[in-house]
C-alpha cells in the first residue's frame, strides 16, 4: 500500500517546476521580437532566421556533429570491447589497472582531462583540430559506454553464451549471434550517451580544439559570456526540441515493448 | 591464448594507456618544471638524443617549486577551500530538494513512475551549457525573477543574485539534481512497503516511521547521490564562470585562467595534481559505498 | 458446569457457550478496491485464546481480512469490533493487535535484538524492563545466540522466529500471522507448526493465522474459516470441517474427496438419495444443509470410507462395480482408482497393515466398491 499524500503531490509539482520552468522561459523568449531578451515585445521568429544566416554558428554546428558522430562510434566499439573484457574476460595481466582506467574518467574533473590531453598532444607534436577533439571525446566517452554495456552484460547469465559454444559456435560467432543481440539495447544507449556527451562538451573541447576548430559549445560559451542573447535562445529551443522528441520517442518505444512483452507472457501463460 | 582475445583486450587497453595514463604522467612532469618564455612555455624538455646524461640532466631540473608556490599564494588555497565549501553547500541543498522529489516519485502509482523517471532524465540529455545559460536570464538584475518580485511588490530594489555564490548554488543544484534524485529513488523504490506497515503495527506514527525506517534504509542512495553531486561540483568550471562572475572563486576556474590567461602551464599542472589528490578521498568513499550496496543486494 | 469440571479438563470451545462474548466480531463487512469486491458481506466471530485459521485459495481475500484487523485497510461497509470496541478510524499504531507479515518485514538495518525491542520502545513499558522482555522473547523463540545479528545473517527459519518474537513482544490481545510458514521447507514447516501451537498456548494470545495450506490449518487451528471469492463459506473445528463440510466446495478444498453429481430426492431420517446415472442404483447418503428436493446436488465421500472387495458385499445399500485403473502405493496406504461403467473414476483407500504379500488386487481387476449410508454426504451445489 503506497500512500500518495498532498505533501508528495506538492513536492513533485514544485520539483518539476524547478526543473522545467527555466527551460520553458528560454523557449518562450526565443520567440521574442526584442533584442533585449528579458523584455517581451511581441511574437516573432526573427532570431531563428538570424541564427540560420549566421555562418559561424552553422560551421560550428557542423564540426560538432561530425566530431560527435565519429567519436561516439569509435567509443562504442572500444567501450563494448572493454565491457566484454571486464565482465567476461577472466584474468589477465594488468586487469586492475584496466578497470581503474575505465572508471577514473567518469569522476575526473573535465578541466584535468582536458589539460592532460592538451599537454599530451603538444608534447608529441600533434596539430590540434577536429582530429584531436575526436581523440579526446572518444577517450572519455568510451568509459561511459563501457559502464552502460557492462551493466547489461552482468545482468544476463553467462550460460547462454556457453550454450552457443556447446552448440558449435566459435567464440566470435557466439558473441555475434548471441551476446550482441542481447546487449544491443545497451550498446545503442551507450552510443546515444557518447553522442550527447560529445555534443555537450565545452571544457575538454576548449583545451583540445586549438584555434582551427570551433565547436558549438565553444561558440555558445563565448557568446554567452557577453550575456543573454536572443540567437542563443533560439538555438537552445532547437536543441531542447530535438532532445525532447528523442527522449519521448525512446520512452514510448520502450514502454510499448514492455507492454507487448507482458501481453506475450500472459498469452504464453494461458496456453501453457 | 589467441589473437582474438589479445586484440579484444589490447586495443582498448592501449588506447586508455596512451590517452589517459600517459597524459597524467605528462601533467605530473610539467608540474615539476619551470615556466619559460618558449614554446611549449616550460623547461626542461626531455631530449632523448643526448642519451643518459640528457635524462639525468632533465631529472635534476625537476623540483616541487610550483607546489610550494601554491601554498604561498593565498589565492590557491582559498580557491580550494571555497570549492569545497561551495560543493558541500550545493550538495546539501540538492539533497534537500531532491529527496522529497525522489520520495514522491517512489510513492506515485506504478504506472506513473516510468513517466516521472523520464521527466527527471530528460534535462540530463539537454545541453548542460544551455541549462546553465537559462539561469542567466532568470537571475540577472533585469532578469525574470527580479521582474516578478518587483511586480509582486515583495522587493523594491532588484536583488543582486547573479555573480554571487548563491547563483552558483542554484546552478549546481539545478544541473546536478537528476544525479541526486535517481539513486535515492532507486533505493526507495526497492524498499519493501511492509516494513513501514510493520513499524506502524508496532506503534510508530507515520512521521516517526519515516525517520526510523525509510530514511536510514535509503542511506546508500543518499550517499551515492551526494557524491555524484559533490565530486563533479568541486572541479566545476562552467557554472562558476557563467553564474559566479568574479565574486566566486573555484579551483576549476583558477586552473582555466592559469592556463589560458597566464599561460603558466607548470602552475596549472600543479593545481590539477592537487585537485586530484583532494578528490581521491571522496572517490574512494563513494566506491566503498557502492561496493557495500552491491554486497547487500547480493 | 461442575459436572464438566469433574469429568476432566474442559474442552476448549467458547463458540458453543452463549455466555462467552467474542473478542472479534465482523458484522456484514465488505471491502471493495475500486469496483472489485475483495471481501463480500462477511460475518465472523473469534473468541479469546482461539487459534483461528483463515483458509482459502490464493486471492480469496484472506490477507485483506487480516489487514482490516491490523488497521491497514478500512471496511467499505459493516463493522469490526475488537473487545467490544468499534475499530473504525483507529490507526494501526494504536491497536493492541500485532501482525507477523508474510514477508516477515524485518528491519534490515536493525539487529535481531533491536527488531524485537522495536515495539516495546514505543509502548508504555518502562525502559529498564525492555531488556528483560526482549530476553524472554528470545528464549521463547530460541534465538538467544542470534540477538546481535542482522536479519540477513540468519537463516529463513530463524527470521521467521524473529518476526514472531517481534510481534509477540508487546503481548498483544491479538496476533495476526499472514502465511507465517510460507517461506519454509516442508520439514521445518511441520516442526514450526508445533512450535507455534506451543507458543500460543504458553502466551495465551489469540492467534489468527492465514494459510492456503489445508493441512497446516487442520494441524494448528481450534477453528477454521474456509473462504472463497471474498466470502466465508464455513467456520468450524477442523474435524467437523473434514467430516461434515457444508458444501461441495469445502469438501473438495479440504483433503481428498470423490464427487458424484446428480438429482436429489429427500428421504426421512436425514437421508437423501441421488440419481446419478441411467440404470445405476441411487446412492443413499446423509443429507447436507439447505438441500432442495429435485435439485442438482453432489455426493461427496472420502476415499478412506469407500470399501473395496472382490465379492459383492451383502449388507450395504450402496454398491457399485468397476475396474481398477490405477494403484497408488503410498507405503502406509494404497489408493485404488476404479472406473465405473459410466466412465466416472472413484478413489478407494485401504490401509496396508499387512505386508505386500497379500495385496489382493491388481490392474484391470473387476472389483466391488461399497459404503454405508452415513459414510458420505449429499450437498447442495
Ligand atoms: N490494495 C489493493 N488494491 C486493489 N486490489 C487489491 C488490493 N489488495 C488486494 N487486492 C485484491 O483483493 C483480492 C484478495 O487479495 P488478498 O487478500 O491479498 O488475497 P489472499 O491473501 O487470500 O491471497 C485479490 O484479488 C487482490 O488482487
Ligand atoms: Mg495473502
Amino acid at each position: 500500500m503506497r500512500r500518495f499524500s498532498w505533501f508528495n503531490a506538492t513536492s513533485l509539482t514544485l520539483g518539476f517546476a524547478f526543473l522545467y520552468v527555466p527551460m520553458i522561459i528560454l523557449v518562450v523568449y526565443s520567440f521574442n521580437e526584442s533584442r533585449l531578451v528579458t523584455v517581451w515585445a511581441g511574437f516573432s521568429t526573427r532570431w531563428y532566421g538570424e541564427l540560420l544566416r549566421d555562418q559561424a554558428f552553422l560551421d560550428a554546428a557542423w564540426v560538432t556533429v561530425r566530431v560527435a558522430f565519429v567519436s561516439s562510434t569509435i567509443a562504442t566499439v572500444l567501450g563494448t570491447m572493454a565491457a566484454y573484457v571486464l565482465v567476461r574476460g577472466g584474468k589477465f595481466m594488468g586487469r586492475t589497472l584496466f578497470s581503474g582506467m575505465i572508471y577514473a574518467p567518469l569522476v575526473m574533473p573535465e578541466v584535468i582531462t582536458g589539460l592532460s590531453l592538451l599537454l599530451l598532444f603538444i608534447s608529441i607534436g600533434l596539430d590540434r583540430g577536429i582530429f584531436t577533439i575526436i581523440l579526446a571525446h572518444t577517450t572519455f566517452s568510451m568509459c561511459y559506454v563501457s559502464v552502460v554495456v557492462s551493466s547489461r552484460l552482468v545482468s544476463f547469465d553467462r550460460s547462454v553464451e556457453e550454450a552457443a559454444l556447446d552448440l558449435g559456435c566459435t567464440p566470435f560467432d557466439a558473441f555475434r549471434s548471441v551476446t550482441l543481440p542481447l546487449i544491443a539495447p545497451a550498446v545503442i544507449a551507450g552510443w546515444l550517451l557518447a553522442f550527447t556527451l560529445s555534443l555537450d562538451d565545452l571544457v575538454i573541447a576548449s583545451f583540445t580544439a586549438g584555434p582551427s576548430a570551433t565547436t558549438l559549445p565553444i561558440k555558445i560559451f563565448s557568446s554567452v559570456r557577453m550575456g543573454v542573447s536572443p540567437e542563443i535562445n533560439a538555438l537552445s529551443t532547437i536543441l531542447i526540441g530535438i532532445v525532447t522528441v528523442g527522449v519521448v520517442t525512446a520512452s514510448l518505444v520502450s514502454k510499448r515493448r514492455i507492454v507487448q512483452r507482458e501481453r506475450d507472457e500472459k498469452m504464453a501463460g494461458q496456453t501453457a | 591464448m589467441n589473437i582474438g582475445r589479445h586484440t579484444l583486450i589490447g586495443v582498448p587497453y592501449l588506447w586508455l594507456l596512451l590517452l589517459f595514463l600517459v597524459p597524467f604522467g605528462i601533467i605530473f612532469k610539467i608540474s615539476l618544471s619551470d615556466i619559460a618564455l618558449a614554446i611549449p612555455p616550460y623547461t626542461p624538455s626531455l631530449d632523448l638524443s643526448e642519451g643518459w646524461p640528457g635524462v639525468r640532466d632533465f631529472l635534476r631540473q625537476l623540483d616541487f617549486e610550483n607546489y610550494v608556490f601554491l601554498t604561498e599564494d593565498a589565492l590557491y588555497w582559498k580557491a580550494y577551500l571555497s570549492s569545497l565549501k561551495i560543493a558541500t553547500i550545493s550538495t546539501f541543498l540538492a539533497l534537500c530538494v531532491g529527496y522529497p522529489i525522489a520520495y514522491a516519485m517512489a510513492r506515485a502509482a506504478s504506472e506513473w513512475r516510468p513517466t516521472l523517471m523520464m521527466l527527471v532524465i530528460l534535462p540530463f540529455w539537454t545541453s548542460f551549457l544551455i541549462r546553465v545559460y537559462a539561469w542567466i536570464g532568470i537571475l540577472s538584475t533585469e532578469g525574470y525573477l527580479n521582474q516578478l518580485l518587483l511586480w509582486l511588490g515583495i522587493i523594491t530594489d532588484p536583488l543582486q543574485i547573479m555573480n554571487t555564490p548563491t547563483a552558483v548554488y542554484i546552478g549546481i543544484v539545478y544541473t546536478y539534481l537528476p544525479f541526486m534524485i535517481l539513486p535515492i529513488y532507486a533505493t526507495l523504490e526497492r524498499m519493501d512497503d511492509s516494513l513501514l506497515e510493520a513499524a506502524e503495527d508496532l506503534g510508530c506514527s507515520r512521521l516517526s516511521a519515516f525517520w526510523i525506517i525509510t530514511f536510514p534504509l535509503s542511506r546508500s542512495g543518499i550517499i551515492a547521490g551526494c557524491f555524484l553531486v559533490f565530486i563533479p561540483a568541486i572541479g566545476e568550471f562552467v557554472i562558476p564562470s557563467l553564474l559566479g562572475g568574479s565574486g566566486t572563486l573555484m579551483i576549476g576556474k583558477v586552473l582555466w585562467e592559469e592556463f589560458f590567461s597566464n599561460r603558466d602551464w607548470p602552475v596549472a599542472s600543479a593545481v590539477a595534481i592537487v585537485l586530484l589528490l583532494i578528490l581521491v578521498i571522496p572517490i574512494i568513499l563513494f566506491q566503498k559505498n557502492q561496493e557495500k550496496t552491491q554486497e547487500a543486494d547480493a | 458446569m461442575t459436572s464438566a469440571a469433574v469429568a476432566g479438563p474442559a474442552e476448549f470451545a467458547p463458540w458453543k457457550d452463549p455466555a462467552q462474548t467474542p473478542l472479534i466480531r465482523f458484522e456484514g463487512v465488505t471491502k471493495r478496491f475500486g469496483d472489485f469486491t475483495a471481501i463480500d458481506n462477511v460475518d465472523l466471530t473469534i473468541y479469546r485464546k482461539e487459534f483461528f485459521a483463515l483458509l482459502g485459495p490464493s486471492g480469496c481475500g484472506k490477507t485483506t481480512l487480516m489487514r482490516m484487523l491490523a488497521g491497514f485497510e478500512t471496511a467499505s461497509e459493516g463493522r469490526i469490533t475488537i473487545g467490544g470496541q468499534d475499530m473504525n478510524g483507529i490507526p494501526p499504531n494504536r491497536r493492541e493487535v500485532n501482525m507477523m507479515f508474510q514477508s516477515y518485514a524485518l528491519f534490515p538495518h536493525l539487529s535481531v535484538w533491536d527488531n524485537i525491542a522495536f515495539g516495546l520502545k514505543r509502548s508504555a513499558m518502562p525502559k529498564d524492563q525492555i531488556p528483560d522482555r526482549v530476553h524472554e522473547m528470545l528464549r521463547l523463540t530460541r534465538l538467544e545466540q542470534f540477538a546481535r545479528r542482522k536479519p540477513h545473517q540468519i537463516s529463513g527459519g530463524q527470521r521467521q522466529r524473529v518476526a514472531l518474537a517481534r510481534a509477540l513482544a508487546k503481548a498483544p490481545k491479538l496476533l495476526l500471522l499472514d502465511e507465517p510458514l510460507g517461506a519454509l521447507d516442508a520439514k521445518l514447516r511441520q516442526q514450526t507448526q508445533f512450535e507455534l501451537m506451543d507458543i500460543q498456548e504458553k502466551t495465551e494470545t489469540t492467534f489468527v493465522i492465514v494459510t492456503h495450506d489445508q493441512e497446516e490449518a487442520m494441524t494448528v487451528a481450534s477453528r477454521v474459516a474456509v473462504m472463497n471469492d471474498g466470502k466465508v463459506i464455513q467456520v468450524d473445528t477442523p474435524a467437523r470441517i473434514y467430516e461434515t463440510p457444508n458444501s461441495v466446495y469445502v469438501a473438495d478444498f479440504i483433503g481428498d474427496v470423490n464427487l458424484i453429481e446428480g438429482n436429489v430426492a429427500l428421504k426421512p431420517d436425514g437421508l437423501a438419495s441421488l440419481a446419478w446415472a441411467e440404470g445405476a442404483p441411487e446412492i443413499i447418503a446423509t443429507a447436507g444443509e439447505g438441500l432442495k428436493d429435485g435439485a442438482r446436488a453432489g455426493f461427496v465421500i472420502r476415499p478412506e470410507k469407500v470399501a473395496i472387495s472382490a465379492e459383492r458385499p451383502e449388507d450395504r445399500n450402496n454398491v457399485v462395480r468397476g475396474r481398477i485403473l490405477d494403484i497408488a502405493y503410498l507405503g502406509n496406504i494404497s489408493t485404488y482408482h476404479v472406473e465405473l461403467p459410466g466412465g466416472q473414476v472413484i478413489k478407494a483407500q485401504t490401509v496396508n497393515n499387512r505386508r505386500l504379500s497379500r495385496r489382493g488386487f491388481t490392474w484391470q481387476d473387476e472389483v466391488w466398491l461399497s459404503w454405508t449410508d452415513t459414510a458420505g454426504l449429499v450437498l447442495a451445489g
